[in-house]
């Protein structure tokens, strides 16, 4: 390989070195202060502009991604995102619009919003939604902020404790840490639901709430939720819901229907923005009625007067017990467009194929590998959207454990499952298809995984030098955690 | 896997107890328990003379693969600590009976369910079904 080609754009820099053609016109006459303009130039690589392609054109032909290969990433929805949503959402009235503009001359924009808004209370049954949570974690944040916000204003000031089911997303109790609350955690039974007796030790006059994801990590529906619906709201405690399996009952069971009364969704993830890399999300919160004074602000309002409709801001004016602002506008714009799109363009039965499809496929794919000889963690129980493998024997017998067949999986081209999640099961690893894969693609991976357990059995291949074909082999984690050093510096 | 140490007591959260000729009583994590977790990278320690409760979180060890809770088995004023882990945190995964202790207590009142070798071993037998 040529080692120039995969140097860093910053150490290709060459100073005068331009990309002509793509430089931004330079405004006739700057109207910025003297004192504000800087003297040095920015610490930014010099490149030509076909440097420029070839670097990062090289740099997406060694990443794994879902435009180049099946990507079955547990409980991170790695489906496909329609381009039309992108190029919708970049249309120049959007890309331009000054957040810091009047409401009036940003009428098509709030209109989208406030019909997003819409659409997600139908397709949660929730009463009210906000969508200024910037990302799942501060739509959880928000969340639990509200239910404290609520409990306050009863005056009901000892409900400090939130339950948290051993298999939730580490990111609940983070939450909930995070908000000052403590944390209890439930045991889950054998079959994968919360065990009902430990849920009726736990609750009292201290519980705030319950955080729940349904259906949970496990890839399997929470059976009792009625129960535990029940059992938490007798003891006055608020129900959560996690939205990060969304898309596996969209248009077929609502949080608001099952007695939730907060829920955020990753709009990034279930409707239809890029996401994996860390780049910009959206945690919308849909909330129950007893949450509504308590919404994070602005949300968006329609007005119609003298039958002219006008969308509006709400702030802390009309919601004057608002748990307040989370981000400095309304979100991040760019992923709630697109999540509007997506929504207009699957439409109502658009929702329901999406459930279906990906629960048909992680079933599919669950029998399939149950059949060739895999072990399902919950066998009893059907898939939703995801279900769980344990390769506990292989790693016994076979010194295959889960990270080896992950990384062996790299080397037919499939992306991992996600590995060592949930920590309930030995050696596991999550897999979730979701409804924008074929058959043949399932059909290929489901050989794939036959074929490195039939090496492991018969040639007694370890793969724990795999993978063997990728740009990068496998990395130091224990260095990579201990030395962590991601800084260039020319 | 190994044959577990006959001298020490066990819990079913996967942690060791040695008494000490001082009547302190030394803890850590099983073999079992660093196997699951993987390589260590970072364990969080109390501070000498905190007290604890009898199964309350007194530690925290962190691997490649996840963060873990060390509770206390045991009510208790910790003594020392393994300061050694700071820097060496796959002390635990190279000695887990030795060199990769955790916490050092004087025992106060409270003991949470503590097992014989046999029971733990008992135990383990069933996780491999």
């Amino acid at each position: 390989m040529d080692s120039y080609l995969d140097k860093l754009i910053f150490e290709k820099s060459r100073q005068g070195r331009r990309a002509f053609a793509q430089a931004p016109e330079a405004p006739a006459e700057l109207d910025i202060p003297d004192a504000f303009l800087r003297s040095d130039r920015p610490g930014l690589p010099e490149a030509s502009e076909l440097q420029v392609v070839r670097h990062f054109t090289r740099l997406s032909q060694k990443n794994f991604s879902i435009d180049t290969q099946f990507y079955p990433l547990g409980s991170c929805t790695m489906k496909y995102n329609p381009r039309v949503c992108n190029s919708l959402a970049l249309l120049p009235g959007f890309a331009g619009r000054h957040p810091l503009g009047p409401a009036s001359h940003g009428q098509g924009f709030l209109s989208c919003m406030y019909e997003l808004q819409e659409m997600l209370k139908a397709v949660t049954g929730m009463q009210g939604v906000s969508l200024t949570p910037m990302a799942g974690a501060q739509g959880e944040l928000t969340g639990v902020a509200m239910i404290q916000a609520y409990h306050e204003a009863r005056g009901d000031l000892d409900r400090n404790e939130i339950l948290v089911p051993d298999a939730a997303h580490g990111t609940n109790p983070a939450t909930a840490t995070m908000c000052g609350c403590v944390v209890r955690e439930l045991p889950t039974g054998p079959d994968g639901d919360i065990e009902m007796e430990a849920l009726k030790a736990a609750v009292g006059p201290k519980t705030a709430g319950i955080m729940l994801t349904n259906p949970s990590t496990l890839g399997v529906f929470e059976r009792d939720i009625v129960e535990v619906d029940k059992i938490v709201r007798d003891a006055g405690g608020l129900l959560y819901y996690d939205g990060a399996n969304l898309n596996a009952i969209l248009g077929k069971v609502r949080p608001g229907d099952m007695g939730f009364d907060v829920i955020h969704m990753n709009l990034h993830k279930t409707f239809s923005t890029p996401h994996g890399g860390g780049g910009p999300g959206s945690g919308a919160v849909g909330v129950g009625e007893r949450l509504l004074p308590f919404m994070p602000v602005p949300v968006v309002s329609k007005q119609e007067v003298d039958g002219d409709v006008f969308y509006d801001w709400l702030t802390e004016a009309d919601l004057p017990q608002t748990i307040g602002r989370l981000s400095g506008f309304m979100g991040n714009a760019g992923v709630l467009l697109r999540a509007y799109v997506y929504m207009r363009l699957v439409g109502r039965d658009g929702m329901r194929r999406i459930a279906e499809y990906a629960t048909l496929n992680a079933n599919y794919l669950q029998a399939r590998l149950r059949d060739a000889g895999f072990e399902l963690a919950y066998p009893g129980r059907r898939a939703s959207h995801e279900f769980i493998i344990t390769l506990r024997h292989e790693a016994n017998e076979l010194h295959l454990t889960a990270m080896d067949l992950a990384k062996a999986l790299l080397d037919y081209n499939f992306h991992a499952p996600t590995t060592y999640f949930p920590l309930l099961v030995p050696e596991c690893l999550l897999i979730e298809p979701t409804e924008t894969e074929s058959k043949e693609t399932l059909d290929n991976f489901v050989n794939a995984m036959i074929d490195i357990a039939r090496r492991a059995r018969e040639d007694g291949e370890t793969f724990k030098e795999a993978p063997y074909n990728t740009p990068v082999r496998r990395l130091d984690d224990v260095k990579a955690a201990r030395q962590l050093d991601v800084r260039f510096e020319p | 896997m190994s044959e577990l140490p006959g001298d020490l007591q066990y819990t079913s959260d996967h942690e060791w107890l040695r008494r000490e000729d001082d009547g302190n009583v030394t803890i850590g994590i099983t073999d079992h328990a660093q196997s699951a977790l993987g390589d260590l990278v970072y364990v969080e320690l109390p501070e000498v003379g905190q007290e604890v409760e009898s199964g309350g979180d007194m530690a925290v060890v962190e691997s490649v693969k996840a963060a873990s809770d060390v509770y206390a088995p045991i009510s208790g004023t910790v003594v020392a600590v393994n300061e050694g882990l700071a820097d060496d945190p796959e002390a635990i995964n190279n000695e887990p009976y030795g060199d990769g202790w955790i916490v050092r207590l004087q025992p106060g009142d409270a003991e949470g369910d503590l097992l014989s070798p046999d029971a733990y071993q008992s135990l383990l037998d069933e996780l491999d079904d």
